[in-house]
C-alpha cells in the first residue's frame, strides 16, 4: 500500500485485471519477458550445442523438453500423493526429469543420427523430423491428447517492493536459468570435456587425432542439451499449470528461432537470442496486442538476419575459413 | 634396430574407391622414414590408416608387436602415435596455449605437461609471444609450428608428419626441418615424414619409400634414393 502511495504522481492505467502505474506495467512485462527468455534459453542451448558439433538441427529436441515436463508431472503426482512438501517435489521432479530426458536424448542420437553420420545432410534431418513426430504420438497414445493440469511446484514467496509485478515462480525460473547459463559457460571454457566439445566443433578430424573420443563428445552434447530442456520443461509447466503432448513443438520452434537469432552454433548467442526474443514478445504482447506476438518475433528474426545473416554472434560467412 | 611399426599388405578404400593397394612398409625405432610421392599418390591415406581415422579393408597395422588394425583413433593416440595432418588443422577459435593443451588431452601428469609446454615454447619462441591469440589468426608458417608443437605435447613415440613444408617460404621450411631432426635426435622420437619436397626430405631421412597410384614402388636408404635416376627425374626435377 505505502509503496503505491509514493507513485501517486504517476498516472494509473488499467491492465489485465489490475490497476497500476506505467512503470509497474513496464516492469511486469519486463519480468514476464525475462521468464520467457529464460525458458527459450534453456531449450535453445540444446539446439545450438548439437548444431555446433554435428551441424544437425535436432527437430526432436522440443519433444525432449515435453518429455521432461511429463516426467515432472508423473513424479509430482506420485510424491504429492505420498505427502512430500512442495519444494522437495520440485527438486526431485527436476532431477528425475533431467535423468529421463537425458536418457532419451542419448538414445535418440544413437539410434536416429549416429547410423546416418556421413550420409547426405538431408538424411539425419529427416530422421530428426521422424523422431519428433514419433515421440509426440508416443506420448499422446501413452498419456492423452488433452491438456493435463500441472501442479504449481514452485512455492509462493513475497518479493519486497515487487508484489503483484513479479511472481515467485518467475523469480525461480530466471534465477535457475542464470545459474545454469553461468555454470555451462564455465564448463565449456575450462572443463576438460568442455574444451573437447569446442575442439570437436571446430575440427572433428583433428579432435580425433589429439585423442578426443568424438562419440563421447557427441553423446555428452545430447545429454547436456536434453538435461537443460528438461529443467525448462518442469519449470515452465509448473508456471503455466498445464501440459499436453504438443507443447514441445511450439516451444521448440520459438527456441530454435532464438538460437538462429543469436547465431546457431554459438552458446552465448543462444542465451542472448533467447533473451531478446522473450523480451520482444512480452513487450509486443503488452503494448500492441497479443495477436501480434509471433509476428513481432519473426519480424525481428528477419530484420536481424538481413543485417547479420549468421545471427548476432554467429560466425559471419566472410570469416569462414 | 627393432621394428616399431609395420604395415602389411594394406588395402584402404574411400567407399568403393580404392586408394591404397597392397601397401607394406616398416619403421624401426629411432628412425626418420620418408615417404614421397606425387599428388593423390595415397600418402595422406597411409597416415590416416595408421592413425585409425581410416580402417583398411585388407591387411594389418602392427605397432610394438600389437595388432592395431581398426583400432579407434583415440586409442591409437593413447599408445603414442601422433599425427601432424596435412593442412595443419589448427583449432581456429582456441588460443595458442589452449591448442597446445589439446595436444596433451590424454595426459594427466600436470608437471610433465607444463615441462613440455615450456619445451615447445623454447623450440618455437613465436608461439610463446602469441600464446593468448586465437590459433586461426596465425600465419601459415606459425600454424605449422603450432601443429608440430601441439603434436609434441602428446609426448609421441612415433610422430607422423604430413607435408610440413607445404606452402611455406624456404627459410621457414629449413627451420622446420632442423627442428624435426632435433626432435629425433634429442628425444629419440621416431619420425615418419610424408613430403612432396623430396630433396629436403630425403636429406634428413634415413630410409625412404616412394609411392605412386596407391602402391609402394621403391624403397631404399635415402642416400641411394637421392642418387637414383628415376627418383631424380620424377621427384627432384633434375
Ligand atoms: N575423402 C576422400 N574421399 C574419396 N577419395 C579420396 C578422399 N581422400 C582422398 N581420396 C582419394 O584417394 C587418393 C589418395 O589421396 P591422398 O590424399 O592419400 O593423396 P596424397 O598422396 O596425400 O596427395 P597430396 O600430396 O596431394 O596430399 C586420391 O586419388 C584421392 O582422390
Ligand atoms: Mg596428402
Amino acid at each position: 500500500m505505502n509503496s503505491r502511495g509514493q507513485a501517486a504522481a504517476c498516472p494509473l492505467i488499467v491492465y489485465g485485471n489490475r490497476i497500476g502505474t506505467l512503470m509497474e506495467y513496464f516492469l511486469e512485462l519486463f519480468f514476464g519477458g525475462l521468464t520467457r527468455g529464460s525458458i527459450y534459453a534453456l531449450i535453445a542451448l540444446g539446439y545450438t550445442m548439437v548444431y555446433g558439433i554435428i551441424e544437425l538441427i535436432n527437430f526432436a529436441h522440443g519433444e525432449i523438453y515435453m518429455i521432461g515436463a511429463f516426467t515432472g508431472l508423473i513424479v509430482a503426482g506420485v510424491l504429492g500423493a505420498l505427502g512430500f512438501p512442495g519444494f522437495a517435489i520440485l527438486v526431485l521432479a527436476v532431477i528425475v526429469a533431467v535423468i529421463y530426458s537425458a536418457a532419451y536424448g542419448f538414445t535418440i542420437e544413437k539410434i536416429a543420427y549416429k547410423p546416418l553420420r556421413g550420409a547426405p545432410r538431408l538424411s539425419p534431418l529427416i530422421s530428426a523430423i521422424g523422431m519428433s513426430i514419433f515421440l509426440q504420438n508416443y506420448v499422446m497414445l501413452a498419456q492423452t491428447s488433452d491438456f493435463l493440469p500441472f501442479p504449481s511446484l514452485i512455492p509462493e514467496f513475497k518479493i519486497p517492493g515487487l508484489t503483484g509485478i513479479i511472481t515467485s515462480s518467475e523469480v525461480v525460473i530466471v534465477a535457475v536459468t542464470v545459474v545454469v547459463c553461468v555454470a555451462l559457460t564455465l564448463f565449456i571454457k575450462y572443463g576438460k570435456l568442455g574444451k573437447a566439445m569446442r575442439a570437436t566443433a571446430q575440427n572433428r578430424k583433428m579432435a580425433q587425432l589429439v585423442g578426443i573420443s568424438v562419440n563421447t563428445v557427441i553423446s555428452a552434447t545430447f545429454v547436456i542439451g536434453s538435461s537443460l530442456a528438461a529443467v525448462g520443461g518442469v519449470l515452465i509447466a509448473s508456471h503455466i499449470g498445464q501440459i499436453n503432448y504438443y507443447i514441445g513443438f511450439i516451444a521448440g520452434i520459438k527456441a530454435f528461432t532464438a538460437a538462429v537469432l543469436g547465431g546457431i552454433g554459438s552458446i552465448p548467442g543462444a542465451m542472448l537470442g533467447a533473451l531478446i526474443l522473450g523480451l520482444t514478445e512480452a513487450f509486443a504482447t503488452g503494448y500492441v496486442s497479443s495477436d501480434y506476438e509471433d509476428v513481432f518475433a519473426f519480424a525481428l528474426l528477419v530484420l536481424i538476419l538481413i543485417f547479420r545473416p549468421a545471427g548476432i554472434m554467429g560466425k559471419q560467412p566472410t570469416q569462414k575459413v | 634396430m627393432s621394428k616399431m611399426l609395420e604395415l602389411k599388405n594394406i588395402d584402404t578404400y574411400y567407399g568403393n574407391i580404392q586408394a591404397l593397394y597392397n601397401v607394406s612398409l616398416h619403421i624401426n625405432h629411432g628412425e626418420i622414414i620418408t615417404l614421397i610421392g606425387g599428388n593423390g599418390a595415397g600418402k595422406s591415406t597411409t597416415l590416416m590408416t595408421i592413425c585409425g581415422v581410416l580402417s583398411p579393408r585388407n591387411g594389418s597395422v602392427v605397432y610394438e608387436e600389437l595388432d592395431i588394425t581398426g583400432m579407434k583413433a583415440e586409442k591409437v593416440v593413447s599408445r603414442g602415435i601422433c599425427q601432424v595432418p596435412e593442412g595443419r588443422l589448427i583449432f581456429p577459435e582456441l588460443s595458442i596455449s589452449e591448442n597446445l593443451d589439446m595436444g596433451a588431452f590424454l595426459r594427466k601428469d600436470k608437471d610433465g605437461i607444463k615441462h613440455d609446454r615450456n619445451y615447445a615454447y623454447e623450440l618455437f619462441p613465436i608461439l610463446y609471444e602469441r600464446r593468448k591469440q586465437m590459433g586461426g589468426n596465425l600465419s601459415g608458417g606459425e600454424q605449422q609450428m603450432l601443429a608440430i608443437a601441439r603434436a609434441l605435447m602428446a609426448r609421441p613415440r612415433l610422430l607422423l608428419l604430413d607435408e610440413p613444408s607445404m606452402g611455406l617460404a624456404p627459410l621457414i621450411v629449413k627451420q622446420i626441418f632442423e627442428i624435426i631432426t632435433k626432435i629425433n635426435k634429442e628425444s629419440g622420437t621416431t619420425i615418419f615424414l610424408v613430403e612432396q619436397n623430396a630433396n629436403l626430405a630425403l636429406k634428413i631421412g634415413h630410409r625412404g619409400y616412394v609411392m605412386e597410384n596407391g602402391k609402394i614402388v621403391m624403397t631404399d636408404t635415402c642416400d641411394t634414393l637421392l642418387a637414383n635416376e628415376d627418383v631424380k627425374r620424377a621427384y627432384l626435377g633434375l
